[in-house]
């Protein structure tokens, strides 16, 4: 039931006094006219309607959930506490700097070690989101291309296994999306990368490892092809979780990085957001990053403008929240933490995926990286039993199924990406569930397409629900 | 060392031989050797959680928490119930990914599509978006939804936040909308320079209402100018003051945005905020981000999905109206709870404190050598000239822990009052004030 149709009239919550001072209104012509439809209830059923919604809401504490290309690893409880401090939460972003010299610190370590990990030099924390960094990322690329006079360059390269964040943030940012097809390894086709690298190429986009969950081992040879074309290479730091410590962006070529702190750096996802997309670039490109940069002097701690900012991405200096985070879990696991991280990602990746290629078709059998990619086009083909019916069964089993039909280049995809916080334990019974679910295919596939069914609600009507769009509940009056 | 591994030294060393390997190297063998680290990070060691801790709320001691506050200027300082943070501390819905997966993100849907049903409700308008990333990004996203084959112009008034009128700037720089500004006159939009400017070329106009300087803007006149070119209408409001101000569809816009932020999100040094995003039912199908609708399951049972994915750069790629795939979805809860708490009553209450408030400091202080510039009526922030240093009125506040107006030179400064702010409060400003 939705807080308007419980809402009472007469009922509420006490919140605020009297006013104190004598009251003034707006004139009549500016006065709202419109009712207000706010629900009227009392705490205790307030409080009530919000822990029967969480009820019907999964999070990463309420078990398994190997959803590829969004590393949902655990959020640890102390970047929570730390981050409602009052002396992070009560602080105004436009106080004077001497009185925020702590928030001006987190901002300077922040940029400092993520810089560390991704090989970068300057930093930017404002983007609140990945695909904000991308976009932010991609105007630097313009800025940099304006500032030569290389009008001519409007192209941008995108592999075919792209987020489709990707070519969307692309043609924001007013370029024309060239589309790379990769090979039949997953990777980079490197002669088609060659011919489309011509003289109107701004840059290309990759991430790496790539969404099928290999490591591009030609990614040397990709960042120099697209260099020698005078383009810049962006590097999509959605899958950073399987290299940290381990291979640094920068060094693999790449010149722009954008960061998302809500997956690799472990704070919340929160249902969507909010997260952060930090962008890292090299020196050459940091006089055009946007907000403001920390800097060093002697004891204080104040902010600069880049020279030749792009300007501002949204209000003030990013999700700032999020960095405080962010921050405590990079403190938390330090030099050796981090890299073990990513270790131990790979690690139950390949842990799962091999005690699953003998039932499940994986996309390309080699050694994955932090996920893997399963194509149930044979099971499909058998059984009837697509990725979306294998995906419903699982929540019938507790597990939040993996990211479906996605990289795009694999058939019935379902995309693996365990973590590192999960313990054997959980795997194997991840492992024991899928098997399950693939012999209930050929057992019992009638069952599985109506799965699941244990769930608060069954499959939803979806084409109903675009057809006729009902985006909010209608008062009577 | 802090770490968060289940999996022991030993199960790790298991696991790997399980897989004929002997060492987690063999793992990262498609990475050239000459690219990887030789020397490990440059970072410090890991941490207990203790020492973190201590190391965090060093760093947060280095803040300066004022225990009042008069600046607002796009970040406000309201009160937000307990209720709030309770809500928002579930480690279901905080730890949720975005909600693909309807059938066991019932809960999480629905907060959105009762979130979405308030800010339709303040605002007046038929459909909101799930919410974008902030007020400012709001507005940017807004002017970009309005752009078509035969309008490539966007007009935006000066007397908007700098934040949101430089956000639009980068945007425009990235989407090649043709951006001119409207200079203000008399601290609010020059309606005469608007009138010049309009002509079948311009997609839309951006006013913010109240605007920078706390006025009111002359909003339905704008939409009447505005909609004789055929134009449409995007006003930037702030959703405390429609407890008691007309709502935008009542001054005619087409689009509304704004800062979610006042309504139970603190201020948090700049963010995560949240922008929300309303429109007319005829452009629906041109927000940007996620959009929560209601449908049916295969029982007939209500539920709720995410819906209109065909705008979506999960779907569109290059064509989609927008590259937003996460929205602020745990601050859209706030603001839900905020809203939930608050009612009809609270939410009217604290625009009219606000509004109050600020009337009740404008007066005190021009008996106190300040001379307040707002021509016409104005919500809960106001500028003030005086012959008065700036730098010094402010210090002479900040040594008693006050945080003052916002500098906007040598002698103006924007005053921004709410609810926080107690006639003692004020009268204690004033007195300081009038010393310097």
């Amino acid at each position: 039931m939705l807080l308007f149709e419980k809402s009472r009239e007469g009922r509420g919550c006490a919140i605020l006094p009297e006013c104190d001072v004598p009251v003034v209104l707006p004139q009549e012509k500016d006065a709202r006219k419109q009712p207000l439809h706010m629900p009227a209830l009392s705490e205790p059923e307030l409080s009530r309607h919000y822990t029967e919604l969480a009820h019907k809401t999964r999070g990463v504490n309420d078990g398994f959930y190997p959803l590829g290309s969004c590393t949902m690893k655990y959020n640890p409880r102390v970047n929570e506490q730390i981050a409602a401090l009052e002396g992070f939460n009560q602080i105004h972003p436009l106080q004077p700097q001497g009185t925020v010299q702590g928030c001006m610190e987190v901002m300077a370590l922040a940029e400092k070690y993520l810089c560390e990990i991704t090989g970068m030099d300057h930093m930017t924390l404002q983007p609140a989101a990945g695909a904000h960094g991308e976009l932010t990322g991609l105007l630097l690329m313009k800025a940099y291309h304006t500032s030569k006079g290389n009008t001519h360059k409007t192209k941008i390269l995108v592999p075919d296994s792209a987020h489709g964040t990707n070519p969307a943030s692309a043609a924001m940012a007013g370029y024309t999306v060239v589309s790379i097809p990769s090979g039949d390894d997953g990777c980079v086709d490197i002669e088609k990368l060659k011919e489309a690298a011509g003289d109107d190429i701004a840059g290309l986009m990759l991430t790496n490892p790539n969404t099928v969950g290999l490591f591009d081992k030609n990614i040397r040879e990709i960042t120099q092809i697209v260099h020698d074309c005078g383009g810049l290479c962006y590097y999509d730091g959605a899958n950073l979780n399987a290299v940290m410590g381990i291979v640094r962006p920068g060094d693999m070529g790449f010149d722009i990085v954008h960061l998302n702190l809500h997956k690799t750096f472990s704070t919340p996802h929160g249902g969507g957001g909010p997260g952060a997309g930090p962008v890292g670039c090299k020196e050459e490109l940091a006089q055009f990053l946007p907000s403001v940069l920390v800097e060093k002097d002697g004891d204080d701690l104040h902010f600069t403008k880049p020279e030749h900012s792009i300007g501002e991405m949204k209000s003030f200096y990013g999700n700032f929240l999020v960095v405080v985070k962010a921050l405590t879990y990079i403190l938390t696991l330090g030099r050796e933490g981090i890299p073990q991280a990513s270790s131990n990602a790979v690690l139950n990746a390949n842990y799962m995926m091999n005690q699953l290629k003998d039932l499940y078709t994986m996309a390309y059998d080699d050694i994955c990286m932090h996920e893997f990619v399963m194509s149930l086009a044979d099971l499909k083909k058998d059984t009837g039993i697509s990725a979306m019916d294998i995906a419903k069964g699982l929540l019938d089993n507790n597990i939040h199924p993996p990211t479906m039909y996605f990289p795009l280049i694999v058939e019935e995809a379902l995309m693996v990406e365990p973590t590192e916080t999960e313990s054997r334990e959980t795997l194997d019974e991840a492992v024991a569930v899928f098997r399950q679910l693939h012999a209930q295919a050929a057992a019992d596939p009638e069952g599985l397409h109506h799965a699941p069914t244990k769930t608060p609600v069954t499959r939803l009507d979806e084409v109903g629900a675009a057809r006729h769009p009902h985006l909010r509940y209608h008062f009577e009056d | 060392m802090g770490s968060y591994i289940p999996n022991t030294g030993k199960e790790q060393l298991e696991m790997l031989k399980s897989m004929g390997y002997s060492s987690m190297d063999d793992l990262f063998a498609a990475i050239p050797d000459d690219m990887k680290l030789k020397d490990g990070l440059a970072l410090p060691e890991g941490k207990s959680e203790l020492e973190v801790s201590r190391i965090m709320k060093g760093i947060a001691a280095k803040n300066r928490v004022f225990s009042s506050i008069f600046r607002g200027a796009g970040a406000y300082n309201h009160y937000i119930p307990a209720v709030v943070s309770s809500v928002l501390s579930n480690e279901s819905v905080q730890t949720a990914y975005t909600p693909y997966q309807a059938e066991i993100s019932q809960g999480l849907l629905q907060s959105i599509f009762e979130y979405q049903t308030m800010i339709c409700d303040l605002t007046g308008m038929d459909a909101s978006n799930a919410s974008v990333y902030d007020g400012a990004e709001a507005a940017a996203e807004g002017i970009a939804m309005c752009r078509d084959k035969k309008r490539n112009r966007a007009l935006i008034s000066a007397a908007v936040l700098p934040a949101a009128l430089e956000t639009v700037k980068t945007y425009c720089f990235g989407n090649e909308i043709e951006l001119e500004i409207i200079p203000e006159k008399n601290g609010v939009t020059d309606l005469d320079y608007l009138k010049e400017h309009m002509d079948k070329s311009v997609a839309c106009v951006y006013i913010q209402h109240p605007n920078y300087y706390g006025n009111l803007e002359d909003a339905e006149a704008i939409g009447e100018i505005v909609h004789e070119s055929g134009a449409k209408y995007i006003m930037g409001v702030n959703p405390i003051s429609l407890g008691v101000l007309k709502t935008p569809a009542e001054y005619g816009a087409d689009i509304a945005v704004g800062e979610g932020q006042p309504l139970g999100l603190p201020m948090a040094f700049g963010g995560p905020y949240l922008g929300f995003m309303a429109c007319r039912e005829k452009m629906m199908r041109k927000l940007p981000g996620r959009i929560v609708g209601q449908t049916v399951d295969a029982d007939g049972k209500t539920g709720y999905v995410l819906t209109l994915q065909a705008r979506e750069q999960h779907i569109r790629r290059e064509k989609a109206s927008s590259n937003i795939c996460s929205n602020q979805a745990l601050c859209a809860l706030a603001v839900g709870v905020y809203l939930a708490a608050m009612g009809n009553e609270g939410l009217e209450k604290a625009a009219t404190q606000c509004m109050s408030k600020a009337h009740y400091l404008a007066d005190q202080l021009t008996g106190a050598g300040f001379a307040v510039e707002n021509k016409g009526d104005f919500f809960h922030e106001f500028v003030t000239v005086s012959s008065k240093d700036t730098d010094k009125v402010l210090a002479a506040l900040e040594k008693e822990n006050i945080l003052g107006g916002q500098k906007l030179d040598d002698h103006r400064i924007l005053w921004c009052c709410t609810e926080m702010n107690t006639k003692e409060d004020m009268d204690l400003l004033v007195r300081i004030v009038k010393e310097v």
